[in-house]
């Protein structure tokens, strides 16, 4: 089966320092693929690069067999890859439905919309309740609340919806459930499993290994700006993981990426 | 899985708690006081209006006839012009110190393109205008390519435009009489018609009007809820995809538009063309209370247009009203000054938003 999403050699370097290394990359068609690694190991630059936040300074990225070059966030989003940032890049003062279709807004038709552009607001939020309730997320009553009036794990329930709304080909979880507490997480790890079973890959970056065993089908481990090795689940335990993502202990040749 | 791993299986079965739902149960009148100045922060200068008109009127029965209140009017045309410059930029979280230089040189530019090269005060308006956006789109590349602080590069900017304003000018002011006979199109916004039995210039109906389409602009346009999503945090604008050095550059050259407007303002309500306007010394000092006293955040991305409006009334029905009732001018600066502190202290209570 081809790779959705394939990198090869792909290279950043920030001053002397070496965020990705010769990285390579492949996400198969309707896989949660987890990414982990050390803190610093390039596991950000990676996901950077792949959702168009960092241009690499070289390597390809194939969408779909074709090559793809992202000069900004919007140009991975045009692709149908969307990105669940760990700081969720919402604006904590605007409300939702302003938060989910910030730099993509509908404007209303004819003249209102094409010589005043004026936004279609009721649109908006419209679609923004209808797919904050597919997610059988909440119960929405008002959908003008700012951002910042939310719990965490209301906003991250926000932020996947924005994401699983426009990403039609890929979405991007960068530590979903670092800031949440269990039940949240709960909640948030139902919610991946479900966006999976619309047929949708996910790259998920988790330091939580109990999440990342429970709902990833591969695990790319990450070390030192590179994949050391791709594995499954099933087939080793955490500590395995940990202990190849820290260099205590060598993974088998037969999983070592090429 | 060992023992060890199992530790959430706890919550898999029991789940009976509800986990993102929205409760919008306000809990008692001081919560939801809170949480309507938190969505309209505009309210705490219309209250404030509203009493200090009430008071007004009670001490000086003359100050709510029509006149009065045109006169007050009059008097915020240009501070509310370059009020709206100044809330464009203080909604992306910046500050610009320049806004009354750029009006002031605009004012002189256009003067002096009709007088000294003779050209029509038309074109010379236009220049004008061109010249006050391009002034801000320097401010605007100064800090969003630059990266210097908005405090900084305008504090520069301000001293350059107010001194090549002098040079430019040789500190020339081109008298009224002159203009009215050959060049009538600059004083155009001093016209006055009678509204109601009272003298109203058409200054006034432009403020009213550039209020408006700007509260338009900034709520109902995709550029408009961007100033506020860069002026929020910067960084989350960019990844969700708002190009963030564009959007400043346009907000701080959109300024110098709003500023160029001012000049030629002036000139209407001053009649003459005086490169010493005060207007350059003290035009940013009032524009920045008029936008702090209308709520607008200083830290960026809260408030509205109406709101700066509202607090430039605040000031001129102040001004007004303390003179009408035979005050010291000086009790108008100390009130200004606590209200300037009241509205900053009203702000920081409405982000505390999880008491």
């Amino acid at each position: 089966m081809e790779p959705l999403l394939k990198a090869r050699n792909l290279v950043k370097r920030y001053g002397r320092v070496t965020a990705l290394d010769q990285c390579d990359f492949d996400l198969m068609p309707g896989e949660i693929l987890a990414v982990i690694g050390d803190n610093g190991a390039g596991k950000s630059t990676l996901i950077k690069a792949l959702s168009g936040a960092v241009i690499p300074d070289a390597g390809t990225m194939w969408l779909d067999g074709a090559p793809i070059e992202f000069s900004s966030p919007n140009d991975a989003r045009a692709k149908g890859i969307e990105t669940v940032y760990q700081t969720l890049a919402m604006s904590p003062a605007l409300s939702i439905a302003d938060n989910m279709f910030m730099g993509r807004e509908l404007r209303r038709p004819g003249f209102m919309g094409n010589w005043l552009r004026k936004l279609d607001h009721k649109a908006m939020e419209d679609f923004a309740r209808k797919k904050l309730s597919d997610l059988g997320l909440m119960t929405i009553q008002n959908i003008n609340q700012p951002v910042e009036t939310l719990s965490g794990g209301q906003r991250q329930g926000v932020a996947v919806a924005r994401a699983a709304a426009f990403g039609s080909r890929v979405i991007i979880l960068d530590e979903p459930t670092a800031a949440l507490g269990v039940k949240e997480s709960r909640r948030v790890l139902e919610l991946i499993l479900d966006v999976r079973s619309r047929g949708i890959p996910i790259i998920l970056i988790s330091h939580n290994m109990p999440h990342v065993f429970e709902v990833a089908d591969r695990i790319h481990i990450h070390r030192l700006g590179r994949r050391l090795c791709v594995v499954d689940p099933k087939d080793y335990t955490m500590s395995d993981a940990v202990a190849f993502m820290t260099g205590a202990k060598e993974p088998p040749a037969d999983v070592l990426a090429a | 899985m060992s023992n060890a791993e199992n530790f959430e299986d706890v919550v898999k079965s029991r789940r009976d708690e509800k986990v993102a739902e929205f409760d919008l149960i306000e809990k008692n009148v001081f919560h939801r006081l809170h949480s309507l100045l938190h969505r309209t922060p505009a309210l705490v200068p219309l209250i404030v209006l509203v009493v200090a008109c009430v008071v007004f009127g009670l001490i000086n029965a003359n100050f709510w006839r029509i006149s009065t209140l045109s006169l007050i009017f009059q008097q915020i045309g240009i501070v509310g012009i370059l009020g709206i410059a100044q809330s464009l930029v203080v909604l992306t979280a910046g500050i610009d110190l320049s806004v009354g230089a750029m009006a002031v040189l605009t004012s002189v530019i256009m003067g002096q393109f009709t007088f000294r090269y003779g050209l029509p005060a038309e074109v010379a308006i236009a220049i004008g205008l061109a010249a006050g956006t391009m002034m801000g789109a320097i401010n605007g590349v100064l800090v969003a390519r630059m990266r210097i602080p908005p405090f900084i590069v305008t504090l520069g900017t301000w001293q350059v435009f107010l001194a090549t304003n002098y040079i430019y000018s040789a500190n020339e002011t081109i008298r009224s009489q002159d203009i009215e006979a050959n060049a009538p199109a600059l004083q155009f916004w001093g016209t006055a018609f009678n509204f109601a039995g009272a003298r109203v210039t058409l200054a006034v109906v432009l403020l009213i009007v550039l209020v408006a389409i700007m509260a338009y602009v900034l709520r109902h346009t995709a550029w408009g809820r961007h100033v506020y999503a860069v002026g929020d945090d910067p960084e989350a604008a960019e990844l969700a995809g708002v190009p963030r050095k564009r959007v400043l550059i346009q907000a701080y050259a959109l300024a110098g538009f709003f500023c160029g407007i001012a000049g030629w303002v002036m000139i209407g309500r001053f009649g003459s063309v005086s490169p010493s306007a005060s207007t350059g010394i003290l035009g940013n000092i009032q524009a920045i209370t008029a936008v702090v006293i209308g709520g607008i955040s200083l830290l960026g991305g809260r408030g509205t247009i109406v709101g700066m409006f509202l607090g430039a009334l605040i000031v001129g029905v102040f001004e007004m009203g303390l003179r009408m009732a035979g005050a010291d001018a000086q009790w108008t600066y100390l009130l200004i000054g606590v209200l300037i502190i009241a509205a900053v202290a009203i702000d920081q209570w409405i982000r505390k938003v999880s008491s």
